[in-house]
């Protein structure tokens, strides 16, 4: 890449800081450059978030329907996955499967919810309805 | 308390936590480019089966952790390096290497990083920075990838060193355990061994999922994506490989334009002028790289969607695979005996 073809798109990142890139300036020598962002790779973040926004939605479509509980749609909007959600919880994962019945869910002790709601960083209220500011 | 530290911005985190500590204990020498190359910090490798964000595994540099280890072994400059069960000994051990002048690496976990926006914070664990100081109940963050230095509350900083899942950090901190004179000689020493490992970790790796082999693999996966996850995912997936090619940290071209300049700073120590040669080899695989990455944004922006667009996808991936074991090939050639 050549130092003058470095792309100065604008980006997410460029909220907080511009990027190092390396270069070639025009004797051949590589040097460092600070650029802003490409497109190419905004609109592959942008691929990624609208992925995780259709299964945040596909999610809640499930609990609204009464496939899963409520613990689907929190372990989506968090980014999370059963291991991750299981590693910050304490609970297993075949604890967690259970815990996705919407039947099961009902019944748990305010005590087990309070561990999901807290690793949600939602209240026990807003962790039974789904009810939460996803900004 | 504050410790005599100089923020220098990098391109990738571990590169930048490895070269300004290492320029805390004077030795001023060090530059990214260096610390990456004497590292042997490129590679590739995509592991099937293996999904992150429920897209492919790849990677376009060497494991987490080992920049670091790596370089500082190079140069005989010996690490301290540990782990934590509890959170208060993590937050005690930290205080008192800052208390003793001692600026300290971090590893922590991404998502919940403040200072980040929104947009960047998965749950990666593999981010690193350093922490040069404490004010009250914030600790001073030297975050190589930005352009100023930074503070996290001490909760902040102590939910982000114990993230969980794959790769939690556990508290993990490193730093040179003494402050040593580096000669050149050591750095020349270093150099060759740091070529030397690359060449082996891209060429001579066992199994056809890394290495130069590995680009030449994801080239014939790439060909069947279309048909095989249909155009959605497949655009996602190519999205996911130029997120890990591009992002933060690469210097771009997936690190390979990083390379190209650590061997042009490797002729200034070894005046071998095939070095600078080569250089120009590793310039022109991340052009390929990022011609790919444009052709790909193609295929996820929704403007190409024909088997033939993937096909070229693949080719330039062939190419770029051919290049890199002509690239390394040469390398591996070399005595840098000099």
């Amino acid at each position: 890449m050549k130092k003058d073809e470095i792309p100065q798109d604008p980006g997410a990142l460029a909220k907080l800081t511009k990027e190092v890139c390396y270069a070639v300036d025009k004797d051949g020598n590589y040097v460092t450059e600070l650029s802003s962002g490409w497109d190419v790779k905004a609109t592959a973040l942008g691929v990624a978030w609208k992925d995780i926004e259709a299964r945040v939605e596909g999610a809640r479509q499930k609990v609204l329907s009464k496939e899963s509980s409520p613990l689907l749609f929190f372990m989506e909007l968090r980014l999370m996955d059963m291991n991750i959600l299981a590693a910050y919880t304490g609970f297993w994962k075949w604890q967690i499967k259970r815990h996705m019945r919407p039947s099961v869910f009902e019944k748990l002790s305010e005590s087990k919810l309070q561990k999901y709601a807290s690793t949600f960083e939602v209240t026990l209220d807003e962790l039974k309805t789904m009810k939460v500011n996803e900004g | 308390m504050k410790v005599n530290f100089e923020h220098l911005q990098a391109a990738h985190c571990e590169n930048g936590v490895t070269t300004n500590l290492l320029r805390t204990i004077g030795i001023d020498k060090m530059t990214e480019p260096l610390a990456f190359g004497i590292g042997s910090g490129l590679f590739f490798i995509y592991i099937p089966f293996l999904k992150i964000n429920n897209g492919p595994a790849i990677a376009f540099r060497t494991r987490p952790g080992l920049i670091f280890k790596r370089t500082c072994e190079s140069l005989n400059i010996p690490v301290i390096r540990k782990k934590f069960s509890s959170r208060e000994a993590a937050n005690n051990f930290l205080e008192q290497c800052l208390r003793n002048g001692q600026p300290v690496g971090c590893q922590v976990g991404v998502y919940y990083l403040t200072y980040f926006p929104k947009e960047y914070r998965f749950h990666f664990n593999a981010h690193n920075l350093i922490v040069y100081g404490k004010e009250d109940d914030n600790f001073l963050i030297s975050d190589p990838v930005m352009e100023t230095v930074t503070t996290l509350s001490s909760y902040e900083l102590e939910r982000v060193r114990f993230a969980k899942g794959a790769l939690a950090p556990r508290g993990q901190l490193y730093y040179p355990k003494e402050h040593r004179p580096v000669t050149d000689e050591q750095v020349r020493h270093a150099i060759r061994t740091g070529i030397k490992r690359n060449v082996r970790d891209m060429l001579r790796i066992p199994g056809n999922i890394a290495g130069v082999k590995g680009i030449k693999y994801t080239a014939g996966k790439i060909r069947k994506w279309r048909d095989k996850l249909g155009l959605p995912k497949a655009g996602a997936y190519l999205a996911q490989l130029v997120r890990m090619q591009e992002e933060i940290g690469t210097g771009g071209g997936g690190f390979r334009f990083i390379y190209g300049a650590f061997l042009q700073q490797a002729h200034g120590y070894i005046p071998d002028d095939r070095l600078l040669d080569i250089s120009k080899q590793f310039t022109a695989s991340g052009d390929l790289w990022r011609t790919a990455a444009v052709q790909a944004s193609g295929i996820y922006k929704g403007r190409l969607s024909s088997q033939q667009d993937f096909n070229t996808m693949s080719d330039y991936l062939i190419e770029i695979s051919e290049l890199e074991k002509n690239a390394f090939t040469e390398l591996s050639k070399l005595k840098l005996t000099t």
